[in-house]
């Protein structure tokens, strides 16, 4: 696992962002491929379903991929007016090892 | 919930930033966004396309469901659309009664492969080939969800369910029913296209396609069919991460996404048949 | 008013439009084909719409959703093609849909049909059965009024000879003013949180569950409610009688003709006449059966009516079948018991021994 003192820090532009109902999620997962930069992955927590959910990390376009295959309507999106440089998980933790926007 | 780890951001609040919402959590058109469908389940996906549709084309108050019977039902209750609930496989004559008194409105059916392939098929048949000025509307999971994963008259080839324990034979169980193919040849049939919500780009492709059936519709064109391939992960007994990859993989073979008859013609490969 | 002479169906169908019948669907079938017919003539002149549905099964279905609309509309068939509607006819109670059924059977062993249902369920369907062309213009009428006032499928119950006699009928003059139906949908609430939903489950709008307890116990007051008040019956002759002979529908003419005759020659015989075979009018044949020695019932099949006669009197007075199966080549119920002088010989025999063989 990485801590703050020992990894690489990345500043990566992020267009937008997404409000994620935690509470209505069933942790299906569906959201985490289909996000084209990359930036959800699951939770290790549980909501009081008993489900993981997904958390966003640095380099949302706001481009509502998530929520268009969320079956349980639980993803609002946002785009920023302005793109903003926000400090990104080291690569290896991310999943895609590719934190570059895409969108 | 803890999110304390700093890479991890905030989405439990509207943010902070100045910003454009542009995209909401359920359709306007439903009166919850709380549903007791499975975890993974490709009907939502579907509906919240479905009553977009709607809202965007400005038909929300000219506008009559009718509603067949399968997990989708449990939504009728949700739907903020006036509906007619249908029986089992009756939908589309439920739908011609009505738009024969209605004949302003729009009508749509919503059905599963269970209730319009299996207890239905010469009701839709028979609709289409009449010209009805109506929009059927498929979800094609190949399985009956609502009993707990039974074969259907579209189930793929090879398919595991708890009627066809070791995948779908030809053989033994027969060929699944491509229904879109099967309406092409019809007169009456303006639109007909195959859809899928495996993945976003799918689910664009997929609204896109219930636009064109109900402008066809609204344009007196005749009848229209969409259907749309969902996942029911329950039902194909996998995770639900798995579920769009199967659709592809397996059901996605059988009945291949694209459109299949735009303004009355057969194109793409339903021509060739 | 005119009397025009008309065919049984198509007086039927004249008389549905006049009360305000804007849809129809049938699938053509022997003695019901001319009803479907007549709509197909009728309909389209005033704006209606009448479908050769591809079958029973889909001609309920396209009427289901017309009547969910708010419009008057109506089906119909034979017992066989009503065999098939079953399903639609128990759930279409359920959602409350003010359905007409114009049933011509062949013969009248379709009793079990008609009144209990083939469907699932507890539901029940008022039945007419009309004794003549006349009588089955006004049960028309009647069945569409009954249909919205209760919300409750209507079935017309008649045979062969009932859609294929001419006879001099009268139809009313006053003009259908379509009845408001605040439950009915037509498409405009969507958004407003207020949209519809017509269903046979007892599904509410903002509500993922369902009730059906509840939501059946209602239906059933509500049938508990028409059974009080729909029955409807006819008798001449029962003060004296010491047999009283029962029968519906086109039988019951020639029932009716042979008791008026006997009567004629002094002989204590009475007439009494369900014409709802539901509600049974089981209050007033009850009335009417007191003082006699027997019932004698004759019907044109294995023996059903019996059943609801039976339940009617509760042992009080004895209750024979004097009727029976009886049909023509084809299966239609043109058969030799439909003759005065075959039912007088029944009668004869019933008021002779007290005592009946069919």
């Amino acid at each position: 696992m990485a801590h703050r003192g020992c990894r690489a820090m990345t500043l990566v532009e992020t267009r937008g962002t997404i409000r994620i109902d935690s509470e209505r999620c069933k942790g299906c997962e569906l959201c985490i491929p289909a996000c084209p930069p990359r930036v959800l992955r699951m939770s290790e927590g549980r909501n009081t379903r008993g489900a993981r959910v997904p958390e966003l990390l640095a380099g949302c376009t706001g481009c509502s991929a998530c929520l268009l295959v969320c079956p349980d309507f639980c993803i609002e999106v946002y785009q920023y007016a302005e793109p903003v440089m926000l400090e990104a998980v080291n690569a290896s933790e991310s999943g895609s090892g590719d934190n570059e926007v895409t969108a | 919930m803890s999110s304390d780890r700093l890479d991890v951001l905030d989405t439990h609040g509207r943010p902070t930033r100045v910003s454009t919402r542009v995209g909401e959590f359920e359709p306007k058109l439903l009166l919850d966004g709380e549903h007791d469908l499975c975890p993974g389940c490709g009907e939502p996906v579907a509906i919240r396309l479905l009553l977009e549709v709607i809202e965007e084309l400005g038909y929300a108050q000219d506008s009559i469901g009718v509603i067949g019977i399968g997990c989708y039902t449990a939504f009728t209750g949700l739907i903020d659309v006036d509906l007619i609930q249908a029986l089992h496989g009756r939908a589309p004559s439920v739908a011609t009664g009505a738009k024969r008194m209605r004949p302003d409105k729009l009508l749509f059916t919503l059905q599963g492969d269970g209730d319009m392939v299996n207890e239905g098929l010469q009701e839709v048949i028979h609709t289409a080939a009449r010209g009805e000025s109506v929009t059927c509307v498929l979800l094609n999971n190949g399985v009956f969800g609502e009993t707990g994963g039974h074969m259907t008259a579209t189930t793929a080839l090879g398919q595991r369910t708890k009627t066809s324990l070791e995948g779908r034979d030809a053989d033994y169980h027969g060929y699944p029913i491509p229904i879109a193919e099967l309406l092409v040849p019809l007169g009456g049939v303006s639109y007909v296209a195959r859809g899928s919500v495996a993945d976003a780009k799918s689910v664009v492709r997929t609204k896109a396609m219930l636009r064109k059936a109900f402008e066809a519709q609204i344009a007196g064109e005749g009848f229209s069919l969409v259907e749309i391939l969902t996942m029911c992960p329950t039902g194909w007994f996998i995770p639900t991460a798995d579920g769009p990859g199967y659709l592809d993989e397996v059901l996605g073979e059988v009945h291949a996404a694209g459109e299949l008859v735009v303004g009355g013609k057969p194109v793409g490969k339903g021509a060739s048949g | 008013m005119t009397r025009t002479l008309m065919e049984g169906s198509e007086a039927i169908a004249t008389a549905a439009v006049a009360a305000g019948c804007r849809f129809f669907a049938g699938y053509p079938m022997t003695p019901f084909t001319e009803v479907l017919e007549n709509f197909g003539k009728r309909l389209p002149a005033v704006g209606g719409v009448c479908i050769n549905a591809e079958s029973e099964i889909e001609a309920i279905g396209m009427t289901w959703g017309a009547l969910a609309t708010g419009a008057r509309a109506a089906t119909g068939s034979t017992g066989q093609g009503l065999a098939l509607m079953q399903e639609s006819l128990s759930e279409i109670t359920r959602a409350e849909l003010p359905l007409v059924v114009f049933h011509m059977a062949r013969g009248q062993g379709d009793y079990y049909q008609a009144t209990r249902g083939g469907g699932h369920g507890d539901y029940r369907h008022i039945v007419y059965a009309p004794i003549d062309v006349r009588e089955a213009v006004e049960l028309t009428e009647l069945a569409f009024d009954r249909a919205d006032h209760w919300r409750n499928p209507v079935q017309i119950y008649g045979d062969y000879l009932l859609a294929h006699t001419s006879e001099g009928v009268e139809f009313t003059a006053d003009p259908f003013v379509p009845v408001a139906k605040d439950w009915a949908v037509d498409g405009s609430l969507g958004g407003s949180g207020r949209s519809r939903n017509i269903n046979p489950i007892g599904m509410q709008k903002g509500s993922k569950s369902i009730d059906p307890e509840s939501f059946w116990k209602r239906l059933q007051v509500k049938h508990d409610q028409i059974e009080a008040s729909e029955a409807r019956f006819e008798s001449e002759s029962t003060e004296d009688a010491e047999l009283l002979v029962v029968a519906f529908g086109s039988v019951a003419r020639f029932v009716r003709h042979v008791v008026r005759e006997l009567r004629s020659e002094g002989r204590k015989v009475g007439y009494a006449r369900p014409i709802s075979l539901w509600p049974f009018p089981a209050e007033a044949l009850a009335a009417a059966a007191r003082g006699t020695q027997r019932v004698a019932v004759l019907e044109q099949n294995a023996g059903q009516m019996i059943d609801d006669v039976r339940l009617s009197v509760l042992g009080s007075v004895p209750v024979v079948g004097i009727g029976g199966i009886s049909s023509d080549s084809a299966g239609f119920g043109m058969g030799p018991l439909l003759d005065t002088r075959v039912i007088r010989g029944r009668i004869e025999s019933a008021l002779e021994n007290l005592e009946v063989s069919t």
